[in-house]
């Protein structure tokens, strides 16, 4: 059985998803959007790593429940900048590079959760399927918020 | 005929009746000094502009100017009454001050010039933006003060004629969540109920909707049924000890930024003691199953804890509104305005929808507005939609209004949304929009985190246009002003809360060479050649009824259809309620009484948003729910708001309006009794927190969120204990040092936060985490009012009160002629 190494992946992925999101969120805190909603769609990606560490355990990984912590503080004091150059217009593109990159690794996630819910329906699986279930809705949630960010921004940026 | 001092006794006196019967006619009539009412020239019919209730009235013309008010009796919306904004509020248009020739600003200053050149600066500096980038580089922010047809016009200008997508208006600031919550549940942003469902409603209650001050015409309404035999039960949601909670049977005083526990509390209350009607849900709705699996963990306890309410009040308020025959449930910015706003004013409409309480006398719903012609706003293009509901991401829409304005498809954008204030202000920000067109409005003072704002509006780059009636604090940044004609001066159309179109015509001349915005804005068109695609002028119309005239065709099988008014429809009685057609020639009273909602993939407004992200839903989505003439029941959980409170800042700040202002107080500050009675800004705080600074009532204070700071003079009032209240109305206009303060701002938008409701767009004002500091003491009593929600908790030997010219007269046995109820 293979499961445990979707979780595994998961649990980085997700990780990953989540540092991502509060990177962006950091980045652009004067587009103040992107700065609350990405602290806001951060922290259920990492109640997802909570639970899949959880259910982890009976796939026989050994995961650490506490998601990867906030981020340092001399990546803080980088993007602190972020607010002086807001007005330069450099950090527009890097905006549309962001939430491509959110879209992106939440589109992963999803495909991980697409495929733990395979398996679990073949092994009846209930609480890992009911965990799918909890946990899947947010991540299609994160990826429409990202490409509906990328819809709203795109024109503006790119024609000006 | 009896006179009051109305700035004492802002409601008035009470005319009883019961259930059912008609609300009794009470004549409010202020003149100027002295003058009779049989002195008077001309009585020119319009209606309220000072507040969104819509109530009819007449301006009287003495000697070529306005020298007074007076309530239509035949009108359905006051039935005679007047408000105090209306009573005194008409004197601004007469100030001094007003503006009177147009400015552009010359090596720093703005200097007098005529039409021709400040128009011709403004056309080409648009010629010269389109040129190197496009529509893009313009916006347009307008108010929720001007006539729909002058919104029409401004959203065929912008969106057709010019191509921008950066279209919006300051009913952002207190109404898009009433669209936004509309849109949600029922597809389509119009309200259900009715007015006179006030007559008839055994139970009401007031989400947030501080009535007896922002609509005291309404209010007394209330009070009269308060008053009479089989008196309804009010339930109050508000933080602050308002009138409204006085009268309360239940008043619930929530902590700020928890609605949505509140009100998923109410709901499993409900659920849980089935009040729930399964036929009307059955036949009617989609998302029920979704919504009791939701509010299951949302039990009076949790939730007691969650909004620090005790889990009793939340089971006598469920109890009472599960019992209701006919519940008549309003909201305005207490739920707006803060966290999760959408997704607590959705849980308002899906109230109505599990009791199957609507499209029934006495069964209304009213998402309410914050401003006279917000609706219009919303209907014609001026606050972030396409005109006549239509539903931008429905190229069908799109393609219909390409064919009513008779342009290219591709010219209208529609790619994204239309851009919301905000956003706007961001975009001014990093320089990519460049000219800013300001109407009727002051996001100086009236935007969230004003050191931010005014160093955006500051910017040597943008090119600011400000068309006003005052040099306002924004006006004072411009680098174009236009002097505009306002109420009374100019002629048009406007939209209340419950769907009733005033006609308000033109009663005297404006002052010097101010135009109506209507002429301004065709003016602009003129000059700039915009053509259709078979290079006709772009605008077919010239005046104020042409233009109302196009508008009704723009409506034509839209749900808010003006096909069967006319100017001359609306002269002589009453508003009239749309949808107005063929099939409804006198109007429409209540919405979905047939049960049937404007849901239908294709016709429907929006295909809806995600709560929490704001994400639009795909129409594969939407259609997926099935939705086709069925309200949609759309569960949310609460979550906690951005910014919480902490050692530092320990009290949470909301904002908001009071009984003698209006928005930035530009007019009501040029009413003396008005003004009178409430001068300057003020802060209201428990007295438990009060003694905990050792603050005494009249103490001047320092409030501190983490954006700036503000002095006021203290009120000790019954507001709950953490919560710190400022009026939002003060800014700089009237003070020494300009719009731009110095070091003690009284703004209270120098202390609000930048963050918006993510579906709605809406900022929150009602959402900071803040500190209060004595700083000396005062000299007395603070001057807020003292017979509204400021009211103090101990006797300070001080009175609201006007002098003799605050006497208004009340004609009681005043009988109705012609007009419809």
């Amino acid at each position: 059985m293979r499961i445990g190494l979707v979780l595994h992946e998961l649990h980085r992925s997700e990780n990953d998803l989540a540092q991502e999101l509060l990177h962006a969120s950091e980045r652009h805190k004067v587009d103040h959007s992107i700065y609350h909603l990405g602290r806001d769609l951060a922290a259920w990606s990492q109640a997802h790593v909570r639970e899949i560490a959880e259910i982890g355990k009976s796939y026989g990984q050994d995961l650490d429940p506490e998601p990867k912590s906030e981020l340092t503080t001399l990546r803080r004091i980088q993007e602190r900048g972020s607010e002086l150059l807001g007005r330069k217009g450099f950090t527009e593109l890097t905006l549309l590079y962001d939430l491509r990159e959110i879209y992106v690794k939440a589109c992963g996630v999803s495909a991980d959760w697409e495929m733990l819910a395979q398996a679990a329906q073949g092994i009846q699986a209930m609480d890992l399927l009911a965990t799918v279930q909890r946990c899947h809705p947010d991540t299609l949630r994160q990826m429409k918020w990202a490409n509906a960010m990328i819809k709203e921004n795109s024109t503006q940026i790119l024609i000006s | 005929m009896a006179a009051r001092d109305r700035i004492a006794e802002p409601w008035g006196t009470r005319t009883p009746y019961a259930a059912g019967e008609s609300w009794p006619v009470r004549v409010d009539t202020h003149l100027d000094e002295g003058l009779a009412p049989e002195d008077v020239d001309r009585w020119v019919q319009t209606a309220s502009i000072l507040h969104s209730n819509g109530d009819g009235l007449d301006v009287a013309v003495k000697d070529g100017r306005i020298a007074g008010v007076r309530g239509r009796a035949a009108d359905r919306v006051n039935h005679g009454r007047l408000g105090v904004k209306d009573l005194y509020g008409w004197q601004a248009n007469g100030s001094a001050d007003r503006l009177t020739r147009p400015l552009i600003r010359q090596d720093g200053e703005l200097v007098e010039t005529d039409w021709d050149t400040a128009m011709e600066r403004i056309v080409s500096r648009t010629r010269e933006l389109q040129q190197e980038q496009g529509a893009s580089a313009i916006g347009f922010y307008t108010t929720g003060q001007l006539f729909a047809e002058e919104y029409y016009t401004l959203g065929l200008v912008a969106h057709g004629g010019l191509g921008t997508n950066h279209v919006d208006g300051n009913t952002r600031l207190c109404t898009a969540t009433a669209a936004a919550a509309l849109k949600e549940s029922f597809a389509c942003d119009g309200q259900p109920g009715s007015y006179t469902d006030i007559d008839h409603a055994d139970v009401i209650v007031l989400y947030g909707h501080n009535m007896a001050e922002t609509q005291s015409v309404l209010w007394m309404r209330v009070l009269d049924r308060l008053a009479g035999p089989n008196p309804p039960q009010v339930i109050c949601v508000d933080p602050r000890p308002t009138e409204v909670a006085r009268y309360a049977s239940v008043h619930l005083a929530p902590r700020p930024g928890t609605n949505v526990a509140l009100m998923n509390g109410l709901l499993h209350e409900i659920i849980a003691h089935g009040w729930v009607d399964q036929d009307y849900l059955d036949a009617h709705t989609v998302g029920y199953a979704e919504l009791q699996k939701r509010v299951e963990e949302y039990t009076p306890e949790h939730v007691g804890q969650i909004c620090d309410v005790p889990a009793e009040q939340i089971r006598e308020a469920a109890s009472i509104i599960g019992g209701a025959d006919r519940l008549l449930s309003t909201v305005l910015q207490g739920f707006y305005q803060s966290n999760q706003a959408t997704a607590a004013a959705v849980q308002v409409n899906n109230v109505h929808l599990v009791r199957g309480m609507l499209g029934k006398p006495g069964c209304g719903l009213l998402q309410m507005n914050g401003q006279p012609t917000a609706q219009n706003t919303r209907e014609c293009g001026g606050d972030g939609d396409l005109p006549g509901f239509r539903n931008w991401s429905n190229d069908a829409h799109v393609e219909d209004l390409a064919r009513v304005w008779n342009v290219e498809t591709s010219r209208i954008p529609h790619y994204s949304p239309p851009t919301h204030v905000m956003q706007m202000m961001r975009y001014v920000e990093d320089g990519s929009i460049r000219m800013l067109w300001v109407s009727g409005t002051n996001p100086a003072v009236s935007l969230p985190e004003l050191g931010r704002i005014r160093s955006i509006l500051e910017q040597d780059r943008l090119f600011l246009v400000v068309q006003d009636i005052f040099m306002s604090e924004t006006a004072q940044l411009a680098d174009v002003v236009l002097p505009a004609a306002t109420w009374g001066e100019k002629t048009g159309t406007f939209t209340n809360v419950d769907r009733t179109v005033h006609l308000s015509e033109k009663a005297v001349e404006p002052p010097g060479e101010a135009k109506p915005d209507l002429d301004i804005f065709l003016d602009y068109a003129r000059r700039l050649d915009l053509r259709d695609k078979d290079g006709e002028p772009l605008v077919t119309w010239h005046d104020p009824e042409s233009a109302f005239e196009a508008w009704k065709e723009c409506t034509r099988g839209r749900p808010c259809d003006y096909t069967g008014i006319s100017y001359d429809k609306l002269r002589g009685g009453s508003g009239i309620q749309w949808p107005c057609n063929e099939e409804n020639p006198e109007g429409t009273e209540r919405l979905y009484e047939d049960g049937r909602f404007w849901s239908d993939p294709q016709y429907c407004e929006s295909y809806g948003k995600d709560l929490v992200t704001g994400a639009p839903l795909e129409p594969a989505e939407y259609k997926a729910m099935n939705p086709d003439a069925k309200a949609v029941i759309k569960a949310a959980s609460y979550l906690p708001p951005h910014e919480v409170t902490s050692e530092e800042f320990p009290l949470q700040l909301i904002t908001g309006r009071t009984l003698y202002h209006f928005h930035t107080r530009t007019k009501t500050a040029r009413a003396p009794q008005l003004q009178k009675a409430a001068p300057t800004v003020w802060v209201e705080l428990s007295s438990v927190d009060a003694a905990a600074q050792g603050i005494d009532e009249g103490d001047l204070a320092e409030v501190a969120t983490p954006r700036g700071t503000v002095q006021a003079h203290a009120r000790v009032t019954g507001i709950r204990p953490g919560v710190v209240f400022l009026p939002f109305h003060y800014g700089y206009w009237d003070a020494s040092d300009g719009h731009d303060p110095d070091q003690t701002g009284r703004a209270a938008n120098e202390l609000t936060i930048t963050d918006w409701d993510a579906a709605s767009k809406q900022p929150i004002f009602k959402t900071a985490a803040a500190r209060v500091t004595r700083l000396e003491a005062g000299d007395g009593p603070s001057s807020a009012p003292t017979n509204t929600a400021s009211a103090p908790v101990s006797d300070i030997d001080r009175h609201t009160a006007g002098d003799q010219t605050a006497r208004a007269d009340e004609d009681l046995e005043h009988s109705v002629t012609g007009g419809q109820r």
